[in-house]
């Protein structure tokens, strides 16, 4: 099997994050400050990821600009021609903070929000009167002239107000929107029986989708994730395991996708101990599903195998204890039921918030 | 519009979006906001010359000079690539 080049890395420089919302896709077990990489490791990981194909760096977290050195990174990323994307909330995001990134080199920046409203966004953020900050961080990115997006996660509290959501990025001066709904892993798997949305409301935020690609049409380029739960099929997670896409967490293990430290029975690589081209072509973990040849059925036979790649490692695990089985999104697979009922499980619980103390370590 | 005016036209690169040279996969690519893609040698001898300051004009008669091809064939490719990527905000142009 060739291997491909990868395309993107996503650079998880820190857990520590001014917000705590309850689907945050950041593992239940959060590292501490403590065992964080270093500066100079992040450097040559940049360095090595340009050497080895690719050509997007994310910067995200947790929140990057928590790391006092993030200028430094984007300076180095730029400098091997990785295309710099910030991945923020923008509670920490002022001039005296921007303008050091923007004269490193940062090339466009995703700005998270939680809701339109106050209300929506304190519930969901878990902090008090973080919406002003991030309006202002809004304003901040725009008047530098670095393009904006804006990152909505949605769910059954919020997913109504998606109208509104377009209304604050065409306000805002955003060229770009994500409506993303919820994906159910970690701690957005806790609250799944809050934050699942209804069938209805499901088709209702596509019909709001739609009417918003009307209306902007080039002006605005409109990214929407749908959630796979009311899916026949499932999504090609990652664009496939090991094809495009390199994740690495905080302390510096290098995964295929921000979810696989969940899966079990297998040693995580790390940059602390190996190159990243030695760990993207030869280590187990990125090829333990890597390709057609680990698949069971029905993925082995089925005519879709090479466009979703078997779906979601991570979901298969969460939901069925076997990262090797079929997505149970998938309408062939023997376990969809699981989705059914789980669907059929909704209520309003509280919701648990993503801190540590939310997490008892084994 | 009249050619000439279509010609008078400079377009240049959104803030954020750049032509790249891909030394890994020896290719041309445009990086943008979260996305990336090859553009092939004809597409990249164009965006090669957008820097912002030529006109249509300017860029239509050095590829037609390059080339040694007739001038009103590269002048449709060039301003139907840069149309399209003006919809699909990677260039932008002045008048």
């Amino acid at each position: 099997m060739t291997i491909p080049f990868p395309m993107s890395l996503l650079a998880e420089l820190t857990h520590r994050c001014p917000l705590q919302c309850p689907y945050c896709s950041n593992p239940l077990a959060l590292e501490n400050v403590r065992n964080e990489l270093p500066t100079d490791v992040w450097m040559r990981v940049l360095d090595e990821a340009a050497d080895l194909g690719v050509l997007q760096a994310h910067f995200s977290g947790g929140e990057p600009m928590a790391r006092k050195d993030l200028p430094e990174l984007v300076r180095r990323a730029a400098k091997a021609g990785l295309y710099v994307n910030l991945i923020t909330s923008g509670i920490l995001l002022d001039e005296a903070s921007f303008i050091p990134l923007v004269d490193a080199g940062v090339d466009h920046v995703q700005l998270s929000f939680q809701d339109v409203t106050p209300e929506g966004a304190d519930l969901i953020g878990g902090m008090k009167n973080a919406q002003a900050r991030k309006l202002e961080a809004a304003r901040v990115i725009v008047a530098q002239g670095v393009p904006l997006t804006l990152n909505f996660v949605v769910h059954r509290l919020n997913v109504e107000r998606i109208p509104q959501m377009f209304d604050l990025a065409e306000e805002l001066g955003a060229r770009r929107v994500e409506i993303a709904h919820t994906q159910y892993y970690g701690w957005g798997l806790k609250n799944r029986a809050t934050l699942l949305p209804t069938r209805a409301q499901l088709e209702q935020s596509e019909r709001d989708v739609a009417a918003a690609r009307a209306r902007f049409g080039a002006e605005m380029a409109i990214d929407f994730v749908t959630p796979d739960y009311y899916a026949d099929e499932p999504k090609p997670c990652m664009g496939g395991w090991g094809r495009r896409f390199i994740n690495i967490s905080p302390s510096g293990r290098v995964l295929p996708c921000h979810a696989a430290e969940t899966i079990p029975g297998v040693s995580f690589p790390t940059v602390l101990e190996d190159g990243l081209e030695s760990i993207w072509t030869k280590s187990d973990l990125f090829n333990r599903f890597r390709g057609v040849d680990w698949m069971p059925e029905p993925c082995r036979a089925c005519d879709r195998r090479e466009e979703d790649w078997g779906g979601c490692r991570c979901q298969a695990l969460a939901l069925l204890g076997d990262a090797g089985a079929t997505d149970p999104v998938c309408r062939r697979s023997p376990d969809r039921s699981r989705i059914d009922a789980a669907i059929a499980e909704s209520a309003d619980a509280p919701l648990t918030y993503r801190r540590m103390s939310n997490h008892k370590t084994q | 519009m009249m050619s000439a005016d279509l010609e008078a036209r400079v377009p240049g690169f959104l803030r954020g979006v750049r032509l790249q040279r891909d030394r890994v996969r020896d290719q041309w690519i445009v990086q943008a906001p979260e996305r990336a893609f090859i553009v092939d040698p004809v597409a990249a001898s164009i965006l090669q010359r957008v820097d912002g300051n030529a006109t249509l004009a300017a860029i239509i008669d050095a590829l037609a000079s390059d080339y040694d091809a007739p001038r009103d064939l590269i002048a449709r490719d060039v301003i139907d690539m840069v149309e399209d990527l003006a919809a699909r905000q990677i260039l932008v142009c002045k008048s």
